[in-house]
């Protein structure tokens, strides 16, 4: 895989991961459990869709240069942008890890997946910002302020659930058991990932993990929550095999763009 | 900013202390220096004396906002998720999230008054309070969203525009803070309408049935006619409303019907007419019934806003109690 292929999966990559956890967070505008949650949720998600916008406008661009023979291409001329990249590309297109395309379930699946990923999402955002790609690298310098600040967030309620009431307890341990197994995807680099993490555009997954594992153990101590073994790992996001939940997802988010093709919003 | 507050319920009495004056002055005497003091344009603040219907007054109506915010978010929030761009479906969640903290600086004026939230919030789930009975209509297409923010938004304005100078200090400035972005709102509105009346022929007509639908119920907004508004007169005595239903009506309708004739829309009302006598636009005649009905509670949406709202305070009440366990234990170690 040449490097521009590989710089447009990733692009991609990443753009679709912010996308869809921010729509995720999004559900919950109007339906919060507590009024300034609903304020701090349509926050995150305007950062991470602010974000998707970066990465996919990039990803249309890169793709411009060079069409890569593993995704369908040729549908929306010579430049995909932002939304073409989002509103008309099918489930089997989309490459973000299962984590983020799941239901939100109560608040404490919600937080519990938001941290797992925010855990992952800081490391990744700090070492983009030394890539030697210059987008990224700007890109990166923006999120990683956005990033701090969710990962905040969700540690500070996964430790209020957890050292909370019994119930919140509870919820916060089914949903942590339940989550574990989409996390192995996050570190298993596919070949874009490698590539790039040879070139020194992209940092070694391998890296990301252990920041990623100190800060798990660190919140769940004070959660008094425990971690789970790591057993089977599911995995596929990254090559477009999806959850059931993503399909439907996407069928919302795509509606008017599908009805009305090629129309002006 | 984002850190929780979650209040323990505070009796109404400790939140807001009355001015110890009362016992040495007698009522009436109280009341002809607080009208003097609101006829001079000057602030009234929280600790300064108030008639007991004037904290009524202000109170129902700051919460009635506050509660038309939170609501308001519903019908909106119904096509986040289905925004037609990525740059569409920023500014929606955007204007979203800016009615919640609306109804957050607005729940906090009205504290001041003596009510608490929880209070405040009890009183909406139960359905003693009211909120804009604008939200009770559904929002079937995305022209809605332009139409919620051009006329819906656009009335509010109006509204909140003169709200801006009420007599009431923490009320007037709330309503400072809020104008600002509300003008934000208005723009996103018209500019979605923009959009689609210079799109394909669907799209005009999805404009053109959103302005159909949405019309008369934002004329509603105003509330009933001067001769049918309960409290008006007493709301303008006490300067917490500046202008009176009416008068405001007739402004957003001569503002209102050139911004429809640039986006090529047709307003639904026959008998709407320009009168170069009063320099006003003659208009037709709204269906009271209909408001009444809203009112009551048989709008197309009232059901399933209460639903919506009571859902999601009782799956949230685990997540409150956890919020309130955990603090507790926090500053016991703390102090220990």
């Amino acid at each position: 895989m040449s490097e521009q292929e590989a710089l447009f999966r990733y692009t991609l990559r990443m753009g679709d991961n912010s996308l869809v956890l921010g729509h995720r967070n999004s559900e919950w505008c109007g339906h919060g459990p507590v009024l300034e949650e609903d304020i701090a949720q349509a926050n995150i998600a305007l950062d991470l869709i602010g974000q998707a916008r970066n990465y996919l406008t990039y990803a249309g661009e890169v793709e411009a240069k060079f069409r890569p023979s593993a995704l369908p291409t040729g549908q929306a001329g010579p430049l995909r942008t932002e939304d073409d990249l989002a509103y008309l590309r099918g489930e089997r297109e989309y490459i973000n890890v299962q984590l983020v395309e799941l239901p939100k379930g109560d608040y404490a699946r919600t937080i519990v997946r938001s941290f797992l990923f925010d855990a992952f999402h800081l490391p990744l955002q700090q070492a983009l910002t030394t890539s030697k790609d210059e987008r990224l690298k700007g890109i990166a310098e923006k999120a990683v302020k956005e990033v701090t600040y969710h990962l905040r967030h969700s540690s500070e309620w996964l430790v209020r659930f957890g050292d909370g009431t019994e119930e919140s307890h509870r919820r916060a341990q089914e949903a942590l058991d339940d989550l574990w197994r989409y996390t192995g995807e996050l570190f298993t680099p596919d070949e874009a990932e490698e590539v790039l993490a040879k070139a020194g555009i992209a940092p070694k997954l391998a890296d990301v993990k252990q920041e990623w594992s100190a800060t798990v153990d660190r919140v769940l101590k004070e959660a008094t929550l425990k971690r789970p073994a790591d057993g089977w790992m599911a995995s596929g996001g990254k090559k477009g095999i999806h959850t059931e939940h993503l399909g439907p997802m996407l069928a919302e988010m795509q509606t008017l763009q599908r009805s009305y093709p090629g129309v002006e919003w | 900013m984002y850190k929780i507050s979650l209040r323990e319920r505070v009796p109404s009495t400790t939140l807001a202390t009355r001015n110890t004056f009362p016992y040495i002055m007698p009522d009436s005497q109280q009341e002809s220096l607080f009208q003097q003091k609101v006829d001079a344009e000057q602030k009234i603040e929280p600790r300064d004396w108030m008639p007991d219907g004037y904290r009524k007054n202000l109170v129902r109506q700051i919460s009635q906002h506050a509660h038309s915010e939170i609501v308001g978010m519903l019908p909106e929030g119904n096509w986040i998720t289905r925004a037609p761009s990525l740059r569409r479906k920023t500014i929606l969640l955007a204007k979203v999230q800016d009615e919640a903290g609306h109804g957050l600086y607005l729940y906090s004026a009205a504290e001041t008054l003596g009510t608490g939230r929880d209070e405040m919030v009890d009183q909406l789930l139960s359905g003693a309070a009211k909120y804009s009975s604008i939200f009770n209509y559904p929002t079937l297409t995305w022209a809605d969203i332009g139409a919620i923010g051009w006329l819906v938004d656009g009335a509010a304005i109006m509204n909140q525009v003169m709200l801006c100078r009420t007599s009431y200090g923490p009320y007037a400035r709330a309503m400072v803070r809020i104008c600002k972005e509300e003008s934000f709102h208005q723009r996103q509105g018209y500019d979605i309408l923009i959009t689609l009346s210079k799109g394909t022929p669907e799209q005009k007509a999805m404009a053109q049935d959103a302005l159909d639908r949405w019309w008369w119920p934002s004329l509603m907004m105003f509330g009933p006619s001067d001769k049918d508004s309960p409290h008006s007169a007493q709301s303008l005595k006490w300067k917490i409303k500046r202008q009176s239903n009416d008068e405001l009506r007739q402004i957003f309708i001569d503002r209102t019907v050139s911004q429809a004739e640039f986006l090529g829309l047709k307003i639904p009302d026959p008998k709407l007419k320009w009168n170069e006598a009063t320099q006003h636009y003659d208009w037709g005649e709204i269906d009271w019934t209909e408001f009444n009905e809203v009112i009551r509670g048989n709008g197309p949406c009232n059901a399933e806003r209460m639903a919506a709202r009571r859902k999601a305070h009782a799956d949230g009440a685990w997540v409150r109690e956890a919020a309130l366990a955990y603090a507790g234990k926090k500053s016991k170690r703390n102090a220990a």
